[in-house]
């Protein structure tokens, strides 16, 4: 036999993936904001002798899904899209909101599926004084019922012997319909609906027959995105719903309002009046934390300095990073003989790991703050406060949290769309969350700002006190990125993606002391995603650049540059010959005064220039390598932005992923391994190099231009890959990088013509 | 018929009927707008924005516009 499949359900934020940590060890990540499970994830758990495997569900009210989220839920539990069964339901509620949960719990019975009624949170139960009689619920829903507290791990044992009997013996937990079944017109359109169902929908267990057909009488509309509802099924329901409508019948309230009526009455027999828990700290604090005026005060006091510990804190940590790749490849460049295998291996392989490894600090940091806030339930609140901003741009609340993420990584935000409604939000969201700044923008910006505008301590520096034109800049960027993605949201959703996002349903939860593990833990999965997600593609393309850039080895040298070459050489070698023969007696020669004193600051000088041309050989070959060629074929398109082909291979590398840039921009000025954005040699290199007429290829201007393209531009393989995968269609990611190409292109152009036209630059 | 957001705060109430388009309807029956609920106006925050509503032990939010489709007759 197979390991028996558990399903652990219940609503959001009632602690499922808490429960699911206490009983496997495993690290899923908890959040304090409903939605954060967004995946089926799987554990194993040990009853006696036998492994079971527990799939953790995210949360849903209801059956009768409507977020992506939810739908996952349902399929896991119904199996629609020929999954799995189950072989049991862990059914989780939230003891202190037992009425809301309870809803779910009987639309899961109906199901006929066997559960284990878990009631967890006991430990605020019992706080707050309330009392609930686990025996009048046994007995009235027919299944096993365990009170638990997950995150103080009591009463796991109980779970796990109830589980062991049920698995045993699933008859025992099963329990269809509580509520009583409907009579007359109603009951005869269930008996039709039913016919209608798919066979492997129901096989298992006959019993559900009734309770699914009553779950697609209630969620077939025309507008359901429901992709495993059969065409056949949805005739039946809608012809069913119609003819019930025809003879004034109120379908939903019939089929809905039974259940809360048996609700309210075992309720009142198994906790008496008090039902309530009262929220004494949560009050106090939503005085002023949802406060129109002081309530966003708060939450701009809570973003600034939420980005400025991550720019105070993570920039000492990506210099660590930096420092340990650059010198690594470096002890390995020494042990290796000189040669393509070496190159391969600090150019290609430790640059391309280190280009991954050196956003961790700043994305690290950023998912610590975002658990943070989703833990203690101040999400919800943010959500809240942004929901006027988010409803004039088209979107709800709900849209915040994927695109607050942003700004760590583009790919956990467009994951976390799955929490929201409908399809439509959810694109609009994908489709602008790439614009915010994400950590590989910063790098380049960094690069940039550093190497084209004065220091705090130089001349024009400061902006006005306090602000360095550095950091403003840098502020600026980030303000721009932001209100760009929110104007192309409000664009969007008025032509394309025309339509309204759906009325506003939000549950505030308690505020919660944050558990410092279940932070990290969430901080470290969500950290795991980049590096699995983004950072293979990352380290791929930068291996293949490099193979780009250093094929074909041998490219010729001009012959100019090679006379002048063998010039310089043998002169130095004379030079060197002369020093050997030099014991005392000075020779006479036609230039007496360099041949009489052959000082070393005349070697050095001719090695100097010796130096310089074999740079500039380095650069005929760059020129001639596969990278040079496609920069050169490019030229045209980005010089009237300013770039030249050599910008323009690093723009090709940094489509694959933006900080990718940085690095090429160390290889094509030849400043080798140690290129970084604050490394000097790097910055001298930039504000050396020239056109060939001579003048400056990086200005101020055309760093202005730069950053705006980068702002813009869909640069990152891995956001594409992942949009595609969320749409399951090639026209989106398509359509993202088509637009966000079009915008870095017009807004770098406005910037660099626009300046020059007003004389700078 | 008073709705909902003309509620005062603390003020106990009856739900009487819920209208609206289908989706939403069926939503907010099935967090427990059902007609009969008792309920109560927690927080309007600020005006014509949202509304935190207290049902059946737990609390729901709604923007205040959205929940005009929510009748109801306060309860002395
Ligand atoms: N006091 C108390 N808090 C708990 C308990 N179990 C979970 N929590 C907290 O409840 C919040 C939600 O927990 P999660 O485990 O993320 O809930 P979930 O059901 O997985 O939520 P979604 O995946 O979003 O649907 C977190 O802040 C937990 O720390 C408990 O037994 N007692
Ligand atoms: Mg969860």
């Amino acid at each position: 036999m197979n390991t028996p499949l558990v399903a652990l359900t219940g609503n959001p934020n009632c602690g499922k993936t808490t429960l699911f940590n206490a009983l496997t060890g495993a690290n899923a990540k908890v959040g304090n904001y409903p939605g954060i499970t967004v995946e089926r994830r799987e554990g194993r758990l040990l009853l006696g002798h036998d492994a079971v495997r527990l799939l953790d569900v995210p949360g849903t009210c209801s059956l009768s899904a409507r977020t992506a989220e939810e739908q996952i839920a349902v399929s896991a539990l119904a199996g629609l899209d020929g999954g799995e069964h189950p072989d049991a339901v862990l059914l989780v509620a939230d003891a202190t909101q037992l009425s809301r949960h309870l809803y779910l719990v009987l639309q899961v019975l109906e199901l006929g599926l066997p559960v284990v009624l878990v009631l967890n949170m006991l430990d605020e139960v019992e706080r707050a004084d309330l009392a609930v009689d686990l025996d009048v619920l046994r007995q009235a829903l027919g299944v096993p019922v365990v009170a638990v507290s997950a995150a103080q791990g009591r009463g796991l044992d109980e779970v796990r012997r109830a589980l062991e009997k049920v698995l045993r013996d699933p008859a025992a937990a099963t329990s269809a319909r509580v509520d009583g079944a409907p009579s007359g017109a109603l009951a005869e359109v269930i008996e039709h609906v039913g016919q209608a169902l798919p066979g492997d929908w129901v096989a298992p267990h006959a019993a559900r027959r009734d309770g699914l057909a009553r779950w697609a009488l209630l969620s077939v509309e025309p507008d359901d995105e429901l992709a495993a509802v059969p065409a056949a099924l949805r005739e039946a329901a809608q012809a069913g719903r119609e003819r019930l409508e025809a003879a004034g019948h109120d379908v939903d309230l019939e089929l809905i309002a039974p259940r809360w009526a048996w609700i309210d009455e075992l309720l009142a027999r198994a906790m008496g009046d008090k039902r309530t828990v009262i929220r004494k700290v949560t009050d106090a604090l939503d005085k002023l934390l949802i406060h129109p005026v002081i309530g966003l005060a708060l939450f701009l006091l809570v973003m600034t300095l939420l980005f400025e510990s991550l720019f105070t804190w993570a920039s000492p940590a990506i210099d660590l990073v930096d420092g340990v790749v650059s010198s690594f490849g470096q002890l390995v460049g020494g042990w290796l003989p000189e040669g393509l295998f070496r190159d391969f291996l600090t150019d290609g392989l430790i640059a391309g790991v280190g280009a991954v490894l050196v956003f961790l600090p700043q994305i690290v940091l950023l998912f610590f703050f975002l658990s943070l806030l989703e833990d203690s339930g101040y999400m919800a609140r943010a959500a809240y406060l942004m929901d006027r901003l988010m409803k004039s741009l088209g979107l709800t609340g709900r849209a915040f949290v994927p695109l607050l993420s942003g700004f760590a990584c583009a790919i956990p935000a467009i994951m976390a769309t799955r929490t929201m409604e409908r399809r439509r939000d959810r694109l609009l969201v994908m489709m602008v969350v790439p614009l915010t700044t994400c950590s590989a923008r910063l790098p380049v910006y960094t690069l940039i700002i550093a190497a084209l505008f004065p220091g705090p301590d130089e001349a024009g520096g400061q902006l006005f006190a306090g602000l360095s034109l550095q950091s403003g800049l840098m502020v600026a960027f980030y303000v721009f990125g932001t209100v760009v993605a929110l104007l192309a949201a409000g664009v969007f959703g008025r032509t394309i993606l025309r339509g309204s996002s759906p009325p506003l349903v939000l549950e505030l939860p308690p505020y919660r002391l944050p558990r410092w593990r279940s932070v990290f833990r969430t901080m470290w999965e969500r950290s795991r995603l980049f590096v699995s997600e983004a950072g293979t593609v990352i380290l791929v393309c930068t291996v293949v650049l490099w193979a780009l850039l250093a094929f074909p080895q041998e490219a010729p040298v001009s012959p100019e540059l090679q006379a002048e070459r063998g010039a310089v050489q043998s002169e130095l070698d004379t030079l060197s010959e002369a020093q050997v023969a030099q014991v005392g007696n000075t020779p006479d020669a036609p230039d007496g005064s360099a041949r009489a004193l052959p000082g070393t600051e005349v070697v050095s000088g001719l090695q100097e220039q010796l130096a310089v041309l074999d740079a500039r050989a380095e650069g005929e070959r760059l020129r001639a390598s596969y990278a040079g060629q496609l920069g050169r074929a490019i030229e045209p398109l980005i010089q009237p932005l300013g770039f030249d082909w050599r910008i323009g291979i690093g723009l090709l590398g940094s489509f694959a992923a933006r900080e990718v840039f940085v690095s090429t921009m160390g290889v094509v000025y030849g400043v080798g391994d140690e290129a970084d954005e604050t490394s000097g040699s790097l910055k001298n290199g930039l504000r050396e190099a020239r056109w060939p007429d001579g003048s400056k290829v990086f200005t101020p201007l055309v760093g202005l231009s730069l950053m705006v393209f980068f702002a813009l531009a869909a640069q990152c393989m891995s956001t594409l890959a992942v949009v595609k995968r969320e749409t399951a269609s090639w026209g989106w990611p398509l359509f993202l990088m088509t637009y966000m190409t079009v915008f870095a292109w017009v807004g770098a152009f406005a910037v660099y013509q626009g300046g020059r036209f007003l004389g700078y630059g | 018929m008073p709705d909902l957001p003309s509620l005062a705060l603390g003020q106990p109430a009856r739900l009487l009927q819920v209208g609206g388009p289908r989706s939403y309807r069926r939503r907010l029956m099935e967090l427990g707008f059902v007609p009969g609920t008792e309920l109560r106006l927690l927080r309007r925050n600020g005006p014509g924005k949202l509304l935190e509503v207290e049902l059946r032990g737990g609390r729901v939010s709604l923007r205040a516009a959205e929940a005009r489709v929510l009748e109801v007759e306060a309860l002395a």
